[in-house]
C-alpha cells in the first residue's frame, strides 16, 4: 500500500511510508510551518501572549501567491477588481479571521510532523502511519494546503495547466515538485477515499 | 439592498397561509459562494461539503460539479454572520470562497 492510504477497522486510516517518503513529506509540512509563520501582530504588544490573543490580523491580502490562495479575500469576485466596499468588508474580514486561521492551518502541519517523528522506520518495508480521525483531519488539511502551495509555485492556475506539466521532460527543473505534486495528490485521495469508504 | 415593499392599503386580504410573494427577511439575502480551481480534488470538494454542511452525498457531489462546471456555486445562505462563519471554515479547509449578497 505504498503511496497510498487505506481505511482501519475501526476508523481513521493508515499508510505505509519508508524512510525517503517519511523525510519528503516531513521537509515539506516544515516549509509549510515557515511559510505560514506566526502571523502574529507585529509592534509592542507582540511579545504579551495575552495583548496578541487579542491582536488584531493584517487588512491586506498577503503578497505572497501562495499565502494569498491560503487565506484569500472573502469578498469580491475572483479575477475581477474589488469595488470599495467590498476590500473595506474583506479587510475587515481578514483582520479578524486572518491570524485563526493562520493558527489552525499550522496546528495541522504541526500534527502531521509529530505523527511522522512518532514512526520509527528501522525494517525494509518502512513504517506505518496509523490515524485516528483527528489525525485524518490534519493530514487532509496539510495535503491539501500544501498541494496549493506547490500549485501556487508552479503557476497551475487553470484546470488545464496540469496536463502539460505532467509531460514535463526530466532535465525540467521543476519536475521534481510536480512529481512531488502528484505524489501528494495520490495521498489525499486515498485519505479521501479512507474516510468516506 | 433590496427596496422594502410598501403594501397598498385597499384591500383587505384573506388569510391563506404562506404567500408565494412574501418579501424575503433583509436580514437573511447572503451567499456563501465556492469557486472553481485547478487543484483541490474533485472528491476532497465534496467530501468537504458533507463534512462541514452535513450535506448527503448526492446533494454534495452536485454542488461539486457546479462548482467545476460553472465555475461556482452557491453552497449555503443565511444570515452575513452565517455565511462569514461558512466562508471562514471553507478558507480552513483550503476551498476558495467568498460571500456575498443575493442578488
Amino acid at each position: 500500500m505504498a503511496g497510498h492510504f487505506e481505511p482501519l477497522a475501526g476508523g481513521g486510516a493508515a499508510v505505509a511510508l519508508d524512510e525517503v517518503e517519511i523525510s519528503i513529506l516531513r521537509s515539506l509540512a516544515v516549509q509549510l510551518l515557515e511559510l505560514i509563520g506566526p502571523g502574529e501582530a507585529e509592534g509592542p504588544e507582540a511579545a504579551d501572549p495575552l495583548a496578541r490573543l487579542f491582536a488584531e490580523g493584517p487588512s491586506e491580502p498577503p503578497s505572497d501567491p501562495a499565502l494569498a490562495r491560503l487565506f484569500p479575500d472573502a469578498y469580491g469576485t475572483p479575477g475581477a477588481e474589488q469595488d470599495q466596499q467590498e476590500r473595506a468588508h474583506a479587510a475587515e474580514f481578514r483582520r479578524y479571521t486572518e491570524n485563526d486561521l493562520r493558527e489552525r492551518k499550522r496546528q495541522d502541519a504541526l500534527g502531521v510532523v509529530r505523527s511522522l517523528d512518532s514512526l520509527s522506520p528501522g525494517g525494509e518495508g518502512g513504517a506505518v502511519l496509523r490515524l485516528e480521525a483527528e489525525g485524518c483531519r490534519q493530514w487532509l488539511g496539510t495535503l491539501n494546503d500544501l498541494r496549493l502551495t506547490i500549485a501556487a509555485r508552479l503557476e497551475i492556475t487553470a484546470d488545464d495547466d496540469g496536463d502539460a506539466l505532467y509531460r514535463l521532460p526530466d532535465s525540467d527543473p521543476r519536475k521534481p515538485m510536480v512529481m512531488a505534486y502528484l505524489w501528494l495528490g495520490g495521498l489525499q485521495e486515498t485519505l479521501v477515499e479512507a474516510l468516506t469508504s | 439592498m433590496g427596496s422594502v415593499s410598501v403594501a397598498p392599503v385597499e384591500i383587505e386580504r384573506p388569510e391563506t397561509g404562506e404567500s408565494p410573494f412574501a418579501v424575503a427577511d433583509p436580514d437573511v439575502p447572503w451567499v456563501t459562494l465556492v469557486h472553481n480551481d485547478p487543484v483541490n480534488l474533485m472528491s476532497y470538494v465534496t467530501y468537504v461539503f458533507q463534512a462541514y454542511f452535513g450535506y448527503p452525498k448526492d446533494k454534495a457531489h452536485r454542488l461539486m460539479l457546479d462548482v467545476h462546471h460553472k465555475g461556482r456555486a452557491a453552497v449555503s445562505s443565511g444570515s452575513r454572520e452565517e455565511m462569514e462563519r461558512d466562508v471562514q471554515a471553507m478558507h480552513g479547509y483550503g476551498l476558495w470562497a467568498t460571500l456575498s449578497q443575493d442578488r
